[in-house]
């Protein structure tokens, strides 16, 4: 992130003059700092809040088990936040843990990830750009429609589409519970909230390019697949990197379609693994915690910029 | 329709046609179906001689029970009260962050990236790191209150303090809103501080006339997402308390699909659905029937 221009401190405090009357000047400076001051001091104890548990959640990964609970049945009462010894074997313990299949959840989220990503950003560009660019009579009532569709909670359709599923293996040979489509298939028919991010990109994308192309001889999808798609790259990136959050962190889904223990995800084998030996081995279940969250925040640093522009814009529904 | 109307027309339904199928098979067909079902006897399992499961139309007998239903209204109960909670309490914190990380200072983005960082963080594993915050007797809540002589609570494990806990936690999360207020704070254009000021305005009245009002459509926005957001909260709850203790902590979502996926009383479930979807949608409908007295859209 970029530092904000110094306009933007009328967001907030304002206490720029715009023609400073002599003698005043000193006071308003010291008032100015005094302000930058407290706001330090508002963020720090703020980010202290926001900090603590990733730092307690580390420290704990690396302690052993009785710097974690002393046997001796009295608690400590001393905060340790260096551990002493420091125990980087506790995330080694994690991988190679028996109850805690963490190679086989990490292999079964990332193809889950893959073939969700894959499809909802194919398929919600091609809506997109339905929506943006071509002008068709329904359009407007579709979109709208799209949009109120954002507001219906999963849990509401879980039930049915539960159900739905269930008749679709019962009547044709695709066999859909127990399996991995369930989470991957809905997003090939594209989600609202993807459709929505593309099409703002594609409005921002001048109509001369597509005319040029359609008046050199170009059909649709050619316009489509040669000229907008390569200039959509950053949005189709924030698209993607959405949707693999979206199943790296999804709880629900996999908790109501997945059955046997093989095909667990990092999410529910993490719940699974914390209520069946949970409440004693805490150092491990942090290590735990830290590696399902670990790839998040690399793919935040990888991809900040174009991160924070993805969430800015869903806000401009408005 | 002219032919050129009419070739768009194909052309347009074809571009958005994988959404539209996605539409009918994922989200309009499921949620008739559910109406549906809400009104039925059925279980998934009992398969008739066919072998096909059976829903047997009931009428209005789901909705009967519901009514008389002490756990419905616990459930109800519970939500609400998080939603009391957590909402308004997350609304003041991210607005008031968002106002401090927009203020041209060092390292802003330093304490942007720690303010947005929990935002990322998988529900289980946030389930995980505050089941072990709020830990009764080890967890570093209680042990920093132990070091000044203060015997904390269970947390998580006391009817009391868990839906108040939860509703701490969640506050956690805010990250998100916060950067969508930020990007709300940055599209207010200067000129209008600049005449507040000369008006005379100070800070206070500039932030209530001017930056609340400019940013009202940004509240609005985030106030109904977080509203559908908080009316179906399920992991947090699931993971760390199962909805316990005593209850105390069992939400209405929870309920729901106990409902369907442990006692297998589907139609009973797709009746709780449909309830919960009206009073979502009727809560939206009073939040947007508010809106006109204090959403202010420029230029409109």
């Amino acid at each position: 992130m970029k530092r904000s221009p110094p306009e933007l401190d009328y967001a907030i405090r304002g206490t720029k003059s715009p023609l400073p009357q002599r003698g005043q000047v000193v006071s308003n400076r010291a008032r100015k700092s005094l302000n930058r001051l407290s706001v330090h001091l508002g963020l720090l104890l703020c980010c202290l809040g926001f900090g603590l548990p990733f730092a307690w959640m580390l420290s704990t990964s690396l302690k052993t088990l009785d710097a974690v609970s002393p046997t001796d049945g009295a608690a400590s009462h001393s905060i340790q936040f260096i551990p002493d010894p420091v125990v980087w074997q506790n995330y080694a313990n994690v991988v190679t843990n028996e109850k805690l299949d963490f190679p086989l959840y990490t292999r079964n989220t990332l193809i889950i990830a893959v073939l969700a990503v894959i499809g909802n950003t194919l398929s919600s560009a091609v809506v997109a750009y339905g929506f943006a660019k071509i002008k068709f009579k329904g359009r407007g009532v579709l979109f709208s429609i799209m949009l109120a569709t954002m507001m219906i909670p999963f849990p509401v359709v879980m039930v049915s589409i539960f159900t739905l599923f269930r008749f679709i293996g019962d009547y044709t040979p695709l066999q859909m519970l127990g399996t991995f489509r369930p989470l991957w298939l809905p997003a090939w028919f594209g989600s609202a909230f993807s459709i929505f991010l593309l099409r703002q990109f594609f409005l921002t994308l001048p109509d001369d390019l597509s005319e040029a192309a359609r008046i050199d001889g170009c059909s649709e999808l050619g316009i489509f697949v040669r000229v907008m798609l390569p200039l959509a790259r950053p949005a189709l990136a924030v698209v993607a990197l959405f949707t693999f959050m979206g199943v790296w962190n999804d709880f629900l889904g996999p908790l109501v379609y997945l059955q046997r223990p093989e095909q667990y995800t990092l999410a529910l084998g993490l719940q699974v693994f914390q209520s069946a030996h949970g409440g004693t081995q805490w150092n491990m279940l942090m290590a735990a915690s830290v590696l399902v969250i670990v790839p998040v925040i690399l793919l935040f640093f990888l991809t900040q910029r174009t991160f924070i522009q993805g969430i800015a814009t869903t806000g401009m529904k408005g | 329709m002219s032919s050129r109307e009419r070739q768009n027309f194909v052309k347009g339904l074809l571009f958005v046609s994988p959404w539209l199928i996605g539409f009918l098979v994922f989200t309009l067909v499921p949620v008739g179906l559910s109406l549906y079902y809400s009104f039925c006897d059925f279980s998934l399992i009992e398969r008739d001689t066919a072998g096909k499961t059976q829903a047997i139309w009931v009428g209005t007998e789901n909705y009967r029970q519901l009514f008389q239903d002490r756990e419905f209204y616990r459930t109800l109960k519970n939500t609400g009260l998080y939603a009391i909670l957590s909402l308004p309490a997350g609304m003041l914190v991210s607005i008031g962050l968002a106002l401090m990380l927009n203020a041209p200072i060092r390292g802003q983005a330093i304490y942007r990236t720690i303010i947005f960082l929990p935002s990322l963080v998988p529900v289980v594993a946030s389930a995980m790191v505050w089941m072990w915050l709020f830990n009764a007797r080890l967890g570093f809540f209680n042990q920093l209150l132990a070091t000044i002589g203060i015997d904390g609570p269970a947390w998580i494990g006391d009817k009391k303090w868990a839906l108040p806990a939860l509703a701490m936690m969640s506050l956690w999360g805010v990250g998100n809103t916060v950067v969508i207020y930020l990007a709300g704070l940055q599209d207010i254009p200067r000129d209008l501080y600049e005449a507040a000021e000369i008006d005379g305005a100070g800070a206070i009245r500039r932030l209530f006339n001017v930056t609340l009002p400019m940013l009202s459509p940004v509240i609005f926005f985030n106030l109904i997402m977080a509203l559908i957001g908080t009316l179906q909260v399920f992991a947090l709850p699931f993971i760390m308390t199962g909805g316990g203790p005593e209850r105390s902590t069992y939400m209405y979502t929870q309920y729901l699909y106990e409902k369907a996926f442990a006692y297998l009383q589907m139609g009973y479930a797709s009746a709780m659905a449909w309830v919960q979807l009206l009073i979502i949608l009727g809560l939206t409908a009073f939040a947007f029937w508010t809106s006109k007295r204090w959403v202010h859209y420029q230029g409109r």
